[in-house]
């Protein structure tokens, strides 16, 4: 039972609270939940990490084959590879696809779910039906094979795109790979990563359209556009910016698992499933080239689960654990 | 009863008719196709193979003759396969498959059901962190780094099972617990947020305000409640457990569908694709019937819905 | 000896917010064969005393500081688990407010009536079941044989409250907690729910402690009252006395606040006008009568006096008429769904609702009411029949037309909770039905207008900032009144706007409305289940079933005089709490 039980049972004698609006509430409750807040503190040093430190290490990709399997070093933090490449900048240069993968592909897929599941749920009826409908059928498709056609389907696109910003931009050209290379992999996952998203807020939406306070909204004549996106969208953002902290580890991990077959990032450039790949070819001679990219990768998803959970606990605390 | 099964079976066909249209026209939009193999082939025989196959058709007709085919339960030939039927290649990898996933499913339930129940009877003590931090760790921990790390402690080190293939009996212990334990994690974390809503409820009190002691308010009245979310995971769920899973089949070199499907994606291989997406399609939605009669089993209110 | 003695007991609920003394420091006792009903609004303790009792509550955060409770000389309260489970249920049993959340929705009747036979007495199934049915048989479900095999969703509220009796009585208690049993029910049903609990302690000699927030229903069935207030009792003693003459400022504000067919006032006195609280920082309450009480009572009843009734023919032209309005709902449908029900929750209803008055719907749940309503302000369409507004017809106008009259009519709900966005402020809350009608210049203009309205429906400007959860329930209405004004309407539905609410804070509201009416002219459709209120606030009164109207007169005649059975049944339901009805309920029992 939580304070919010004891309101209840003080019933309409209750004292207003010195608190504002319920995020920042949200966010006190946040603060008192040390694994969250370990797990916040933690993803953003992994994010810095990956994405300041890194453009101060060695290059990722120079091969050095007289310098195989070398223990860590000055020089080498956390000794090199196969081919004698730094795994510490590897490991770093990996965590920005990922991560970035992870982020924008929630991204996409937020936008699409929210949208789609919002008209779904407020339209009602027919259109709900078949809307609903749609993601059914798309559920029932195996999403590896999507993504595999999507994948094929994009990458001579991607290719392109990264030989006319070479030619018109003049940007650097493994950069450029880098960046250009991922995209099809945001599309894939975002434009199927939606669906579980849209399903839960229409769910909220629909239980939200019978309010109270949407049907006063309506009685004071304001119009459906006002009363869906100032009314309805604002109240469902707790459980969607809950489900979507838990979804970025979820892409992070199909990402790695894509890589893993070989149908994510290519090679040379690095992503967490592509050096747990590499590693796991040598991993009885040589453990440590799974194992610590397999830590940074855990560590980041435990960190983000964690702070999906927390953010749950604080956003409805009905639902909370004390 | 037999009219609402009746009637999802036959809501299932026109699902099934537009996955099919879907998936044929976007294997079809991949660049490549069956033949181009890494060594080149002359022109001349590939036109021939194709022509075999009836590829070299405009892309509607073939699609109609897919149509027409399947509608007689013919899943054509496997383009890569020579001489293989599709569906004697699914009725071959599928019960190798099912057999893992049945497995893996069995340890997830035995593991991941009691280990979701007492944490959420001994909230906020040591019997719910322990086991919700190993759970948390079951799912950040992904099959490929798992699988591996298995294969190194108890076949490399200790030598208990063979690393890898598909003959003897105990070949099925690694990599169903690779694959059971993450879905033991999964099962745990739904299990808890199952119960601990349920013995928040009313009726809860009211057992408990009859005198019955603690096992029987769990057994009797907070059970069914609180495994119901687990029942709707299970349907989606288990369709792909027992349809096979890529990354464990390839890590242990386990001939099940699963590498059949995915090695027929890369390889354009469209008839064995669109057959193992059907076969898959359709088991999804025949365990999500097989889940909502189960809700109805557990939950009367659902029954008369 | 009494059958239970509670002495000096204290449960606190111990949070990171601070202690709460739900409980704080109470005694009395409960006598073989007595009703004993503990009176006290939402948060007074009456119910944490019972779970406190009991062992029912979660510890933590409550924790019983201290005191004793003894069951036949036995102690209760430290008793070993399994030996107070041998008691509960047994010996002490309970029921709960709401039958649908507290019963088990995944088994049937039968077999949780049964339950406590087969916890307690080791009996077999059979024999349980046997028993069970012929409980629940007692407690008046007719068919019980087959009925039992039913699950709860398919019982109504009336008859999962008579399934929960039956289940508390089934092992032949001697002691029987009932915890607002009848506040989530119709007044018929309630009043067949009372019978049902008095017939039971003659049949079964079993003792009950009564716990309600309505001092009409104690006022049915007890012989002793406790009131309480804010965890502490205030008075108790015989029930006669205590309505006859209260002696704590609480009680007396309580009595007083309640409005009844007799009320004369034409604005409700309400606890404050009785009592002063002071809470210090640790959070101990004092409790004062205030010095001024009476003069207050005095000025109330000049208010009487100072409102003439409207007598103006000009001020009775008619603003809003129905003529045979019907909303149909369908049912199932759907792609492959079960065929069609039409379920017809207004089936030709003709309302007649003059300027400046009020209009009361009374009925019972699901009778349709609440669509009026809606179907009045266009929330729910209309499928026949004709709205006719201030000689304007409604039920076709669309887009701008219909704007300019959502502006005119405006409706507040039952739920002050559910009511207000809770993602926005007050503020914003209050100004953007101003901004869609373009009411008020600039935005300066709109904020003094919105200061203004605050003020109007007494509360502080200070409060602008604030969101909605910050406020407590009656306040939380205010503000939906003040959202409701912000347009300036000149009619108002008022949908069981004062339901939920505890009587001391209902009274507050309910002066509000009257004194806008005053104010502003307002006109009002006041939509209740509760036939005291409506009385209060109608100047004439419908009567509601099935979808039709049974009956329709001036407030006065309607309720001293009803003409259909179904108004004279509803009526004799209403527990009046009176002293005459009171007096004469004893004089028959001697």
């Amino acid at each position: 039972m939580s304070d919010e039980t004891i309101d209840d049972i003080r019933g309409n004698s209750a004292q207003p609270v010195e608190v504002s609006s319920l995020w920042r509430d949200a966010w006190l409750r946040m603060g008192k939940n040390k694994a969250a807040m370990a797990s916040l503190v933690l993803f953003i040093l992994m994010f810095i990490l990956c994405f300041v430190t890194a453009w101060f290490c060695k290059d990722p990709n120079a091969v050095s084959l007289t310098n195989k399997f070398a223990t860590p070093s000055v020089g080498h933090w956390m000794g090199t590879d196969a081919l004698g490449r730094d795994l510490f900048a590897r490991i770093l240069y990996g965590g920005q696809i990922s991560i970035l993968v992870g982020l924008i592909a929630t991204t996409v897929s937020v936008c699409i779910g929210v949208t789609y599941g919002a008209v779904s749920g407020f339209a009602g009826g027919r259109v709900d039906a078949t809307m609903m409908r749609v993601v059914d059928v798309l559920l029932s498709i195996p999403f590896l094979v999507v993504v595999i056609v999507l994948q094929a389907v994009f990458s001579e696109w991607s290719s392109d795109t990264s030989a006319w910003i070479v030619k018109n931009w003049k940007w650097d050209k493994t950069f450029t790979d880098r960046f250009t290379n991922i995209v099809p992999l945001f599309f894939a996952l975002g434009l199927f990563g939606w669906l579980t998203l849209a399903r839960i807020v229409r769910a909220q939406v629909m239980s939200l359209k019978v309010r109270e306070f949407v049907e006063a909204a309506t009685a004071l004549g304001y119009n459906k556009f006002r009363v869906l996106f100032r009314h309805i969208i604002p109240n469902t953002l707790g459980p969607i910016v809950v489900y979507a902290t838990l979804t970025v580890p979820s892409f992070i991990m199909y990402e790695a698992t894509l890589s893993y077959l070989g149908l994510g990032v290519e090679a040379p450039n690095s992503s967490w499933g592509i050096l747990i790949k590499e590693g796991a070819n040598f991993m009885e001679t040589h453990p440590e080239l799974l194992i610590l990219p397999g830590l940074f990768f855990s560590l980041t998803l435990f960190s983000l689960n964690f702070l999906g959970d927390g953010l749950r606990d604080a956003l409805d605390p009905k639902a909370s654990k004390d | 009863m037999a009219k609402f099964i009746l009637g999802r079976i036959l809501q299932a066909i026109p699902t099934l008719l537009v996955i099919a249209t879907l998936t044929f026209f976007m294997t079809r939009m991949a660049p490549g196709g069956p033949f181009d193999g890494e060594k080149p082939i002359p022109e001349e025989i590939k036109e021939r193979i194709e022509a075999h196959y009836g590829l070299n058709e405009p892309l509607h007709e073939q699609f109609l003759l897919y149509l027409s085919n399947l509608l007689q339960g013919d899943l054509g030939p496997s383009f890569k396969y020579i001489g293989w039927e599709v569906s004697e290649l699914i009725a071959q990898a599928f019960p190798v498959s099912a057999q893992l996933g049945l497995c893996s499913l069995a340890i997830a339930l035995t593991l991941g059901l009691p280990a979701g129940i007492v944490a959420a009877l001994r909230k906020n003590s040591p019997w719910d962190y322990v086991p919700m931090s190993i759970a948390m760790i079951g799912i950040c921990l992904p099959t490929f780094v798992l699988g591996p790390a298995l294969i190194l402690l108890f076949s490399s080190k200790l030598g208990w099972f063979s690393p890898m293939g598909w003959y003897s009996i105990s070949d099925i212990v690694l990599p169903s617990l690779t694959l059971g334990l993450f879905y033991a994690a999964y099962i745990a974390r739904l299990t808890r947020a199952g119960m601990l809503e349920t013995l928040n409820q009313d009726y809860i009190r009211t057992a408990r305000a009859k005198g019955a002691p603690p096992s029987q308010v769990v057994t009797k009245h907070a059970l069914r409640g609180g495994l119901l979310p687990v029942v709707t995971f299970l349907g989606p769920a288990f369709a792909g457990l027992i349809s096979g899973s890529f990354i464990i089949e390839s890590i242990f070199f386990i001939p099940g569908l699963g590498r059949f499907f995915v090695t027929a994606a890369f390889n354009r291989d469209y008839t064995m694709v669109l057959g193992t997406v059907l076969f898959y399609a359709t088991l999804i939605i025949l365990l999500n019937l097989l889940v909502d009669v189960i809700q109805a089993a557990l939950d009367p209110k659902a029954r008369t819905q | 000896m009494s059958l239970i003695n509670i002495q000096n007991l204290k449960t606190y609920f111990h949070t990171r917010a601070g202690t709460t003394r739900a409980v704080d420091d109470i005694s009395f006792s409960l006598e073989k064969g007595e009703i004993v009903g503990v009176v006290g609004e939402s948060g007074s303790g009456k119910s944490v005393t019972c779970h406190s009792i009991l062992g029912l509550l979660p510890q933590p955060p409550a924790k019983i500081e201290g005191g004793s409770v003894t069951f036949n000389g036995s102690e209760l309260i430290g008793l070993d688990p399994p030996l107070l489970r041998a008691i509960r249920g047994k010996q002490i049993s309970m029921i709960f407010q709401d039958p649908m959340s507290c019963l088990n929705p995944y088994l049937r009747i039968l077999d949780q009536v049964a339950e406590p036979i087969l916890v307690h007495e080791d009996v077999t199934q059979e024999d349980a079941e046997r028993r069970a049915i012929k409980m629940l048989e007692k407690v008046g479900i007719r068919d019980a044989a087959s009925r039992a095999n039913s699950y709860p969703h398919e019982f109504s509220g009336g008859m999962r409250q008579r399934a929960m009796i039956a289940m508390a009585l089934v092992t032949n208690p001697d002691v029987l907690f009932a915890d607002e049993p009848t506040t989530a029910l119709d007044v018929t049903v309630q009043a067949r729910i009372l019978k049902i609990l008095r017939d039971m302690r003659g049949e079964l000699d079993v003792s009950v402690l009564f716990i309600t927030h309505d001092l009409g229903v104690v006022a049915e069935v007890a012989d002793r009252v406790v009131v309480m207030y804010q965890g502490k009792i205030v008075e108790q003693g015989n029930l006669v006395e205590i309505f006859k003459n209260p002696s704590h400022p609480y009680v007396k504000g309580l009595l007083a606040c309640r409005p009844t067919f007799e009320t004369k006032y034409r604005i409700l006195p309400t606890v404050e006008d009785f009592l002063e609280s002071e809470t210090t920082p640790d959070g101990v309450v004092t409790i004062r009568e205030r010095p001024d009480s009476a003069e207050r009572l005095a000025s109330l009843e000049k208010v009487t006096a100072a409102s003439p009734p409207p007598t103006n023919v000009e001020d009775l032209a008619i603003l809003l008429k129905t003529d045979n309005l019907q909303v149909h709902f369908h049912s199932g449908g759907g792609f492959f769904g079960k065929p069609r029900e039409v379920v017809k929750a207004v089936d030709g209803v003709s309302l007649r609702i003059q300027r400046g008055q009020t209009l009361g719907l009374v009925g019972e749940s699901g009778c349709g009411k609440t669509t009026i309503g809606r179907a009045i302000l266009r929330l729910v369409h209309p499928t026949g029949g004709r709205v006719m507004y201030d000689d304007t017809e409604l039920t076709s106008l669309g887009g701008k037309d219909l704007l300019s009259y959502r502006k005119r009519m405006q409706i507040i709900f039952q739920d002050p909770y559910a009511s207000l966005n809770p993602r926005m402020t007050i503020e914003q809350a209050l100004i953007e039905p101003m901004t869609v009608h373009g009411l008020g210049a600039n935005r300066s203009e709109r904020r003094d207008r919105v200061v203004a309205l605050l003020e109007e429906v007494g509360l502080s400007p200070t409060h602008l900032l604030r969101y909605p959860h910050e406020f407590s329930g009656g306040q939380r209405q205010r503000l939906c009144v003040a959202r409701a004004l912000a347009v300036e309407p000149e009619f108002i539905v008022c949908d069981e706007c004062v339901s939920a609410m505890d009587v001391s804070v209902q009274a507050q509201v309910l002066n509000l409305l009257r004194d806008l009416q005053d104010r502003r002219g307002l006109t009002y459709l006041f939509i209740s289940h509760d036939l005291s209120v409506v009385k209060f606030m109608s100047d004439e009164v419908s009567v509601m079933k099935e979808g039709r109207i049974v009956e329709h007169d001036r407030a006065e005649a309607l309720y001293h005089n009803p003409q259909e059975a179904y108004t004279q049944e509803l009526l004799e339901a209403v527990p009046q709490g009176d002293l005459e009805a009171l007096q004469k309920r004893f004089r028959d029992n001697a």
